[in-house]
């Protein structure tokens, strides 16, 4: 694991990430409704929109603790990102408070015409994302929001690993002004970045370093990836794992970079294949630096109703699965 | 959250307000600017922007609190052309008025122009919100509203609605949220015109069916305040407009009834002008009945 170009680009972080072993895990929506509190104290012009889910979302922290800052806007999430966008042309900054299925579906023109074309600064947050979404089955699952957000003009778009980064990003779309889109897992993940971690938007995190294969997660599918990482370990294979906590813009560089480092690119997401993480790093190696690659998502199709260990089996989206991938690539399947 | 607000808080806040007469001249010379504009440009929408142009000019000119000279100045009344496509007659207001040269009315839809198609809010000053995509314009209008009261700003939001776009559901939406929150600082102005581009034919042939039957109902049951006005008629409007911001404790929607194509014989109430262009015959047949229906302003004055 030597002579790596990686930790030279200008832009990617390398950050030794904690132990999975015995990590703590936190439940990332209510880190996600802790911190719009912390930040409320910080920002006076924060505001939260809630699309009556506030208490699936954790929005109801924020609700309890800033209740004058809290608007409950109801079933009608078109209305509220119109809302949203009026209230930003006085210099609010509103957080949007609903799933990821209907912030980028329901309410994608909305968001095309009134956010994402002026260039407003709301910033829109989707819980429940991915396929992990408690039994909700593949109306309220999210496989295709990067996808329409990332294909959006001027839309940063996120998915942060863990509490501890979903916290340090949600300051930075703060002080960042624009439209965002940020998703927030369900469930409870294992904390694997070190509380002093600095988020920066656009920025890649090299989180291991190997010759052999390169691996690339987003979001919370970054934990199964460093689970894989372990898995090829104890088979001699050194891989890579490069976390890319914004989907756009995309850090090509650090793509490209791991590309030359390992000539073998395996990307895992719990989104779909087509248009999401897969999707860009494909676009910016194509472009840049042809290598042979492999997608770890959903392969075209929605999702179901079901307890996540069989979503993640039966969907391909396992640390198995990922592992499975780089093996194979290897000519060690 | 709403406090009440004397009623000299609630006039308009101008300083003197035009005759009617001089509304209404402007409103046939907004006509005459709007024609030429599409004509010149070869390309865009005369129906709509024809129907809404009096009620423009009233709030123009008028009715709203606005500084030409500073149009970011945070007490200004907001406007929002929710029926982007009626964009040229916004622009011909605004020109007129003096945000920006009324020679610039001849780059509509040019490459380059600050006058896009559909409003582009940064594009162009005077311009509050983009629009173009129907249904959208009344739910930043209430988190305007909503800003202004969380502000104790004293202004007044006002949005002109088609009667076609009043289909899309997001409209409805907005509806009941703005009623919920009691948004008296808000007013929807719908342009009544009862002719959408294609919509559903009636006998004749270039007439249609009215896309929403007596939407006032509509709005009075999503719990609006509800007023109607002749939406060609100076004193009609103001008189409608006055009332909706003086009105307390819900917002007002006031179905301003109109004609498509208004102030030019062949185009009136002939779905066919939603979206198309005189020749240069037409265009002169135009102009002359527009300074025929100007020297006739000045009779009636005399008389």
């Amino acid at each position: 694991m030597t002579g790596t170009t990686i930790s030279e680009q200008a832009s990617v972080q390398r950050i030794a990430p904690l132990p999975l072993a015995g990590a703590e895990q936190q439940a990332l929506r209510e880190v996600w409704g802790q911190t719009l509190v912390e930040l409320a104290a910080d920002y006076p012009a924060l505001v939260v929109l809630d699309g009556d889910l506030a208490n699936s979302t954790r929005a109801d922290i924020f609700a309890a603790a800033v209740p004058d800052r809290f608007f409950e806007m109801g079933i009608a999430e078109q209305n509220m990102v119109g809302v949203a966008a009026g209230m930003a042309t006085l210099g609010f900054v509103p957080w949007l408070s609903t799933f990821a299925a209907f912030m980028a579906n329901r309410a994608t023109d909305q968001v095309r015409i009134v956010v994402a074309q002026p260039h407003l600064n709301v910033k829109m947050c989707g819980g429940y994302t991915g396929i992990l979404t408690g039994k909700t089955g593949k109306t309220h699952q999210s496989v295709e929001d990067i996808a329409i957000f990332r294909a959006m003009p001027g839309v940063v778009t996120l998915a942060p690993a863990d509490g501890v980064e979903l916290r340090a990003s949600m300051r930075a779309m703060m002080e960042t002004p624009g439209p965002m889109y940020l998703r927030v897992t369900r469930d409870p993940s294992p904390v694997i970045f070190p509380a002093d971690y600095q988020f920066q938007i656009g920025a890649g995190v090299l989180l291991r370093d190997g010759a052999d294969v390169g691996l690339i997660g987003t979001g919370v599918q970054t934990v199964r990836v460093l689970e894989a990482a372990d898995m090829l370990a104890r088979e001699g294979i050194a891989a890579s794992v490069l976390h890319l906590p914004t989907l756009k813009p995309i850090d090509s560089d650090a793509i490209v970079a791991l590309a030359e480092r390992t000539g073998r690119i395996v990307t895992a997401e719990d989104h779909s294949i087509v248009g999401g993480l897969g999707g860009a790093v494909a676009e910016v190696l194509g472009e840049r630096r042809p290598t042979l690659m492999r997608r770890v998502g959903l392969r075209d199709v929605y999702g179901e109703s079901a307890p996540n260990d069989y979503l993640l089996e039966e969907y391909g989206i396992s640390a198995g699965h990922v592992a499975a991938a780089a093996r194979e690539m290897m000519g060690r399947g | 959250m709403t406090a009440a607000r004397s009623a000299e808080e609630r006039a308009p806040r101008v300083a003197t307000r035009p005759s009617l007469d001089d509304l209404q001249r402007q409103s046939v010379e907004a006509r005459k600017l709007i024609i030429e504009a599409i004509h010149h440009a070869g390309a865009g929408h005369l129906g709509g922007p024809l129907s809404a142009t009096d009620i423009l000019v009233a709030l123009y000119f008028d009715q709203m609190t606005i500084d030409p000279t500073n149009p970011a100045w945070p007490e200004r009344d907001r406007f929002i052309l929710s029926k982007g496509h009626s964009s040229i007659a916004l622009y011909t207001v605004l020109a007129m008025r003096g945000y920006f040269p009324v020679d610039e009315l001849n780059t509509f839809d040019a490459a380059h122009s600050r006058l896009q198609g559909h409003p582009d809010m940064h594009a162009l000053p005077g311009l509050e919100m983009s629009t173009g995509s129907l249904g959208q314009g009344l739910s930043p209008g209430a988190g305007m509203a909503l800003g202004a009261r969380l502000r104790g700003l004293p202004f007044h939001t006002w949005v002109m609605l088609g009667d076609g776009e009043i289909q899309e559901g997001q409209i409805w939406e907005a509806a009941f949220w703005s009623a919920r929150n009691r948004l008296d600082n808000l007013t929807a102005i719908l342009d009544y015109n009862g002719l959408p581009q294609f919509g559903w034919p009636e006998e004749r042939g270039f007439t249609r069916e009215t896309p929403i039957d007596d939407p006032g109902a509509k709005f009075r049951a999503f719990g609006w305040h509800v007023s109607e006005c002749d939406g060609h008629d100076q004193a009609s409007i103001r008189a409608a407009l006055d009332a909706a911001r003086a009105h307390q404790g819900q917002p007002t929607c006031i179905v301003a009834h109109t004609v498509k194509g208004k102030g030019v014989s062949y185009m009136e109430g002939d779905f066919n002008w939603h979206a198309k262009v005189p020749d240069d015959a037409q265009l002169a047949q135009a102009l002359a009945e527009l300074d025929t229906q100007i020297a006739a302003i000045g009779n009636e004055a005399a008389a």
